[in-house]
């Protein structure tokens, strides 16, 4: 985690996809995520479009595709499960180059290929232009119960915390000549597990009784604004429509 | 932090399974925050929000189960120890959403699956042995830590379990459903034996140095009279 409340995930430019409230950008993402998994996967056409929909996306919001497809890669191990289907799959089977494939194998291995990726993408789209502060103010807006926020708040301010915390103990311990090399000098790094959550806690704690103590009761003071308005919701509401129309637009046809 | 971690992405398991089970996490979680409003002091918040970010830095510790099923530690048990059955399904959902969210991992429609599975039942079978063994552990440090080793191997088996049984249900192709329940119950007693060590150290040297901090611990040296686990009732307010 860079310092500051960016996360890895995010771009940080400007475009008119940044510029959305994140609210419709979370419900937006959800409902085009939801069209994708309900279609039925032998409607190839449509995944199609919806991988159209969100390149238009990408261009709008001014993601490198080139950065995007290298975080995309989040989703390989799924891509060899899908590699696999084929060959463990039951059911009726087809030959090609010479191995044996089980078509509903195949379908499968479709399925979760296109759904997986479709859903990655757009979760990373939806990430690249959002930064935590602005999420979880989505979330707070979406009338998300404080509970979760609160938490979710915290452990996005704590993991700094934790993995600085983490990076100064390695350091002090490498400077004092720790050197492990065998299974029994495990113990110096489970006593440091220890450690770190007490320190990282005890440093928490401080400041979290300093938020306090400056009137913190539970929510972060939002910005100025109303949040989202009516032509944000609409503009937004334009990716998941647009899926909806292929989807129904594959099905009837 | 780019680690190739994943939950269920979309389109593992049917649509039908997918909403059944999001709306069972959804009636898991509104009951977790009605009752985990009252734990929620200002002792338990930093302590939630650390908890949550522990949770979050061990699940990107991933292991190769089958090829493209890997499996990771959860932390519902050291969740359950340290803020309590209620609060501690909260912190692990929070994990998973905003890796849902913000990291893309899990899909967001998986992301009933994933609640219920790791949050709900991991978290659940984490609190039932947790509060069954520290009747016949002793409340010390040694204790707990043990306490906490044996939960978490069984919360992570029976969450992996869980997995199993819906891919059952909704599994969008055909496998061997006897070759995924072994393999991944294999695997996930080792992750088990991982997270309950890793949980364990924590746990008891938290309970050293800082047993006020410890919900499992708190409950019990609370004066109130005993109460059964199924009704358990807030802890000490700070």
């Amino acid at each position: 985690m860079g310092a500051g409340h960016a996360h890895p995930l995010h771009l940080d430019h400007d475009s008119r996809i940044h510029r959305l409230p994140a609210e419709v950008k979370i419900v937006a993402t959800l409902l085009f995520t939801i069209v994708v998994v309900i279609t039925p996967r032998e409607k190839f056409v449509a995944f199609a479009g919806y991988l159209l929909l969100l390149v238009g996306v990408l261009v709008l919001a001014k993601v490198p595709p080139l950065w995007l497809a290298k975080r995309a890669t989040i989703e390989l191990p799924f891509v060899l499960l899908a590699v696999a289907l084929p060959f463990a799959g039951h059911g009726e089977r087809t030959e090609w180059l010479g191995m044996s494939l089980s078509i509903d194998g195949l379908h499968g291995a479709w399925n979760i290929f296109a759904k997986g990726t479709l859903g990655v993408l757009a979760s990373l789209l939806l990430a690249a232009t959002t930064t935590t502060r602005d999420l979880i103010l989505g979330l707070d807006r979406l009338r998300c119960p404080q509970v979760f926020t609160q938490i979710a708040t915290f452990m996005l301010r704590y993991l700094d915390i934790l993995f600085d915390d983490a990076r100064r103990m390695r350091v002090a311990r490498l400077s004092r000549g720790y050197d492990p090399r065998f299974l029994w000098q495990v113990k110096a790094f489970a006593v440091g597990v220890g450690a770190l959550f007490i320190r990282s806690y005890e440093r928490g704690e401080r400041v979290y009784l300093a938020m306090v103590a400056r009137g913190y009761g539970g929510r972060l003071p939002r910005p100025d604004g109303p949040g989202a308005t009516t032509a944000d919701w609409a503009r937004s509401a334009a990716l998941p429509v647009a899926a909806g129309i292929i989807a129904l637009a594959a099905v009837i046809l | 932090m780019n680690g190739v971690a994943m939950h269920i992405a979309n389109g593992i398991v049917n649509a039908q399974v997918s909403a059944v089970a999001a709306a069972v996490a959804a009636a898991a979680l509104a009951i977790c925050v009605w009752r985990g409003r009252a734990d929620l002091d200002d002792r338990l918040a930093p302590m939630a929000g650390l908890v949550a970010a522990f949770i979050f830095a061990v699940q990107m510790l991933n292991f190769q189960v089958l090829p493209g099923v890997s499996g990771h530690l959860l932390g519902g048990t050291l969740a359950v120890v340290l803020v309590g059955p209620w609060v501690g399904a909260l912190c692990v959902s929070t994990v998973l959403i905003i890796q849902c969210l913000l990291f893309a991992d899990g899909g967001l429609t998986a992301l009933g699956l994933n609640i219920t599975n790791m949050a709900v039942i991991g978290t659940a079978a984490g609190y039932l042995l947790v509060a069954g063994l520290l009747r016949l552990l002793p409340k010390t440090p040694r204790g707990v830590a043990v306490t906490t080793f044996i939960a978490s191997i069984v919360s992570v088996v029976v969450a992996s379990q869980a997995f199993v049984l819906e891919y059952a249900l909704g599994g969008t192709t055909q496998l061997s459903l006897a070759t995924i329940a072994g393999s991944m119950a294999g695997a996930h007693i080792l992750i088990g034996i991982g997270e309950g060590l890793i949980a364990a150290v924590t746990v008891a040297t938290v309970a050293r140095v800082r047993p006020d901090l410890v919900y499992a611990l708190r409950r019990f040296r609370n004066a109130r009279p005993a109460v059964t686990p199924a009704t358990k009732t807030v802890g000490v307010q700070a």
